[in-house]
This record gives structure tokens, sequence and C-alpha cells, in this order.
């Protein structure tokens, strides 16, 4: 470990990780297998859908669940089998879990009170983390005298008060509806900034993930499907579940030959790939037209089944020859071209980049 | 019409209160202050000298009420917390199951089930007979007719009572609170102690109403296990209604220990009052 301090030191490694309990009788594995290296004040997201295991995953960096097998190192440290009161990590809950028979500011204090600080540190760090998640003035509510917003910032503020060297968000934000939601979005990223601790968040919500990550893994059915930046997860999934998991996307596949794919009476090109593909593209990748364009594009003719104007972006449902579904999203730009109506014929067309081929296995 | 209607619906509520609570209370108060025989009759004298006179021939039995009914209210708090505690926590899938058997007992007779105690504890019944057999016990050794054999049943036939809004507070707790304090390094022990016990108080405090009041006015218990040596209020009431047929007597006796019990409670709310016992916790 010469470079340490040059390069990025991990935070949280899981090695092999599994975790299999007993259900009726029968061995399940909620987690089958999760190998991750969070690096320290990343902000790394695991994102899944409920059941895929990002929830146990979190658990077992937390403490609260004993791998079956594998290791979990904090800090280098192994502390697979450490209690959660013994590890360096602080977790904001699903709901919260506030203290209910606590005020504000005791629920903040509790686990510097339970590391014995002294008093004055107590009174100064509790009184400068309600500042910094803005609840000033309010040490002596209780939890339930408080909006659900102002909840998760004493969620946030009584587990960043220890000055982890990581923090775990369970769902954090699910409680909240989607303007709160959004801002405390900044908010938290703002905050993790600022105080340059490791988040791990797990979420099931793709845009929140991609929105405040700087790494994303990609769970699916107890396994890590991808692990990249947000850019790279979503224009370049590594599989066909995360391209469906992660916004909306579009899946042709089809047998290509010489790098295209014919398919829906027009082609795909699919540059440096043959045989069986399945190819996943981006909706606000394609452009509509009513003729046929010019150029090295991949083209589909189609059918426009449905158009649904949202704001800043019309969405269009175009049905192709073989009866295959694309949604194209088109900006309502100042300069906003074609306009297609439903029952219109047109074109579908997009670069060749923008194609992201998974050849099947 | 529609103002009245919470009023008309709280109507059979009140009336149960007036007819069953307030009319006999009334009579009773009334009866505590007459004096006069069975045989010529009770005339009201407002003879207040009949409470001094009750309280000061029976403040024995008094006490020793209050003390029994103290003594079997802790013991069963100490037998009842971690019976709850356990259904809540670990009773998993089969705690109907548990909270139902905490209950069978109460098919069977109140009385029924004391005297089967009595049998059980009797000087040479199965479980001292035996013991006696084996030369594990002097022959001279009894439980029955002692202060613990009346306190044990005492006990045991409130536990129930104990047992269920303790279990029905920690029920209520948020398993992730508990996790909560241990994730901010509480020990097993101290987030018991910090979140566990001061989320469950008010089931304590509502199991230790439910409980002290009618085990400390019951009198079938040292009837039937207590003898001669530790007759509680409730027996003397009870005597001095059926066997001597002094009236006023009784009823002074029943109003005394209902103002003690009363006085009692409300000092006790006043001390340890939900709100107050949860911010004494929280520090």
């Amino acid at each position: 470990m010469a470079e340490q301090g040059l390069i990025e030191r991990s935070a949280i490694e899981l090695e092999g990780v599994v975790k299999e309990y007993l259900s009726h009788g029968e061995v399940v594995q909620a987690v089958k297998g999760v190998t991750l290296d969070i690096a320290e004040g990343e902000f790394f997201s695991l994102l899944g859908p409920s059941g895929c295991g990002k929830t146990t995953t979190m658990r077992m960096i937390a403490g609260f669940e004993e791998p079956s097998k594998g290791v979990v190192r904090l800090h280098g440290q192994d502390v697979t089998n450490v209690p959660p009161n013994r590890r360096d990590v602080n977790m904001v809950f699903q709901s919260y879990a506030l203290f209910p028979h606590m005020s504000v500011w005791d629920n903040v204090a509790f686990g510097l009170k339970q590391k014995k600080t002294p008093q004055e540190e107590i009174r100064r760090r509790v009184g400068e983390m309600l500042e910094i998640v803005d609840l000033g003035g309010r040490e002596k509510r209780r939890p339930r005298e408080l909006s659900g917003g102002q909840q998760q910032r004493v969620a946030l503020a009584r587990a960043l008060v220890n000055r982890p060297r990581a923090l775990l968000l369970d769902e954090p934000l699910g409680a909240l509806d989607l303007k709160l939601r959004q801002a405390m979005q900044l908010e938290l990223k703002r905050i993790q900034r600022e105080v340059g601790i490791t988040f791990v968040y797990v979420t099931h919500d793709q845009s929140e993930a991609l929105t405040m990550s700087d790494r994303i893994a990609v769970m699916n059915d107890g396994l890590v499907e991808q692990l990249a930046g947000p850019r790279e997860i979503y224009e370049r999934p590594a599989s066909t579940f995360v391209a469906g998991f992660i916004g909306t996307s579009n899946l042709l596949s089809g047998t290509a030959a010489g790098g295209v794919l014919e398919t829906g009476g027009g082609r795909v090109l699919v540059p440096g790939h043959d045989g069986e593909v399945s190819v996943t593209i981006r909706p606000e990748k394609i452009r509509i037209s009513a003729d046929k364009p010019d150029g090295e594009l991949s083209a589909l003719p189609g059918t426009v089944a449905e158009v649904v104007y949202l704001g800043t972006y019309t969405s269009y449902a175009v049905t192709l020859a073989d009866g295959a579904e694309i949604t194209v999203f088109q900006q309502n730009a100042q300069d906003a071209t074609t306009t297609a109506e439903r029952g219109d014929s047109v074109w579908l067309s997009w670069q060749a980049r923008h194609s992201y081929v998974m050849e099947s296995r | 019409m529609r103002r009245l209607t919470p009023y008309l619906l709280a109507l059979p509520g009140w009336m149960w209160l007036a007819i069953f609570l307030v009319v006999p209370l009334a009579a009773m108060a009334s009866v505590s202050l007459q004096t006069g025989n069975v045989i010529d009759g009770f005339v009201m004298t407002f003879s207040v000298s009949n409470y001094g006179d009750a309280i000061g021939g029976y403040s024995t039995q008094l006490v020793r009420s209050l003390v029994y009914g103290a003594c079997a209210t802790v013991a069963m708090l100490v037998i009842g917390y971690p019976v709850a505690y356990w259904i809540a926590f670990k009773g998993g899938s089969r705690k109907s199951v548990y909270l139902f058997l905490l209950l069978l007992p109460f098919f069977v007779s109140f009385v029924l089930r004391t005297i089967s105690w009595g049998f059980l504890l009797a000087d040479d019944g199965v479980l001292l007979g035996t013991l006696k057999s084996w030369g594990l016990l002097p022959a001279g050794f009894h439980v029955l007719a002692t202060a613990f054999a009346v306190v044990a049943g005492l006990t045991y036939n409130w536990l129930p009572f104990m047992i269920l809004p303790i279990y029905v507070a920690l029920e209520r707790v948020d398993p992730r609170v508990v996790e909560a304090a241990q994730d901010l390094y509480a020990t097993r022990g101290a987030a018991f102690r910090k979140v566990v016990l001061p989320l469950s108080l008010p089931g304590v405090f509502a199991g230790v109403l439910m409980t002290f009041v009618p085990a400390t006015a019951d009198p079938v218990n040292a009837q039937v296990l207590g003898g001669t040596g530790n007759t509680m209020i409730g027996n003397i009431i009870q005597t001095e209604y059926l066997v001597n047929n002094d009236y006023p007597t009784a009823s002074a006796l029943s109003f005394t220990l209902m103002a003690v019990l009363l006085v009692g409670i409300f000092a006790y709310a006043r001390v340890l009052g939900t709100e107050n016992v949860l911010e004494a916790a929280a520090r």
C-alpha cells in the first residue's frame, strides 16, 4: 500500500459476500456473491427492484446481518463478525427510525453520548450539525411534531454528527413527495460534498441514483448486473435487465450480418457485430421524420400509434412493420420541426453510436 | 339533530355509569353514615365516627392489603415483563398462540383456580407432600396460611393483566428503532435501557394500575390461601356485610379503601405520568 493517499483508498470492500436464510425449510439466497470496492468519499448507489438484495447488502455493511460467506472490510479492516455498535459506519433508515420519546436534540446527541464524548463537545457538534441540516431552533421538538422532510434531516443529522467513515442510506427519500424529494437530492449531494464522507445509497428509483451517484451498482436477483458511472449505465447498459430497468429504452433483436441488422422493414447499424444480437436505443436519441433520411444512419419505417405531449418533450409510440413498438422522445425546442400525428407513416433514424449492442449468449 | 348525535351515542354509556356506579355509590355513601342494626333498621344520623371506628379497628388489615397488593404487583412486573418481551420480540408467527395460552386459565372460574392452588400447596399435597416424603423438607414445613401463599396467589391470578398491556406497548416498538440505537454505538443492554424500556413504560403504567387495584381489594386469595393470620381488607368488608350485617361499617371501609386507592393512583400518575416517564427516560 505504498501509494496510499495518492490513489483512492477503499472505504468499503465486499468480497464474494453471500447471504442465505431459511424460509419454510428451504435455503434462499438473498445475496448470491457480491464483490464491491467503494472508494473513500464516493457517492455510491445500490440500485435495483425490491427483492434484489440491495437492502440485505447494505445491512451486511452496517452489521445487522452476518454474511453466510465472504468478507466485509471497512477501511481495510475485516469487520465481517463485528456487531453494528462497534462499526464506524452509521445508517439513515427507511422511514427514519427516530427515537419517538426523545427530542430532536437528544436524537442527534444519542450516538455521541453512547461514545462518552465530553458534554462540551456534544453540545458544540450537535448544535453545528443541526445548523447544517437547517433545524436550528427546533431542538426541543419531538419527531412526531416535525414534517416528513424535517424528520428526514434529523435522521441525517443523527448519523452524520458521529462523523462516521461511511454513511449508509436506505431509501431515505422514499416517504417524501416528489418536490421535496428533488430538493433533498440536491441537499444530500451538497452535504456529502461538505462533509466529504462516503455515502452508500440504496434505492429503487433510477432517476435518484442517476442524479446523485458517482458510481452505481445495478443489482438484480442477488447479483450485481453492472457497476459503472451513471452515464455509462444509462448509455451503455451491460445487460437487457439494466437497459430495461434504467429509464425507458427500446429493444430490438435479430440476426446481424456484416454489421447490419435487418428488421421491421428497415436496417439497424451494428458495426462489428454478427449473429444473434439485441440492440438497445434510448428514446431521446431517435429522430422522427416524414421522409427516409439520408446518410449512414439506422433507419426504420413505422406508423405513429400514440402521441403524448409532456411539456418539455413529446412521447411518440411508433409501431414497426413487424408489430414491435418503439418509443421516441422529441424535445419541444423552439425550432421543433416535425410534428407527427397519430396514424402518420414516419421514419425513425439514429446514429450508429447510439445503438447499444449486446451479443446474445 | 346532527349536533346532538354524539351525545345520543354516548347516552347508553352515561346511563350505565349512572345506574350501576353513581346510584349504588350514593346509596353506599348514605349507609356509611347511618347507625342502627339489621333487626331494628338503620337510621341516617350523619355519624362520621363510623369512618373513624372502621379505620381504627381494621388499620392492620388495610395496611396489610396495600403491602400484599404492592408485593404482588412487583412480582407480576418482574415475572410479566420478560414474558411480554419474549412474546413481542421472539414470538414470531406464534404470537397469538402464546397470548391464547396466557388467557387459557380464564376459562376456569377464578375461585376454582385459587382453590386448586390450595390443593397444590397443601401441607401434604402433591408438591409439599412429595418433597417431605423424600426428606427434602421438614415435616412441619407449610406454605398455606402464610403471607407468601397469599401474595403468590394474587400474583398468579392477575399476571395476565400485567403482561397484556406491556405486550401491547412492546409490540408497537419498531425493531428498526432498536437497530438505530445499536447503529449509534449502543450495546444490546444500552439499547434496551435507552429505547425499548422507555417506550414500553406506558404499558407498565397501565399494567400496574390494572393489577394493583384488584389485587389489593381481593378477598378470595386471602380466604383460600391465607388462613387466619393474613386477612385482607376485602375479607373484613365481606364479613361485615354478610356475616355481621353491619352495613355502615362495611360501607365506610369500602369507601376508605376506594379513597386510599384513588389517592395512591393519582399520586402514582402524577409522579410517573406517561409524559414524565418518557422525559426522564430520554435523559
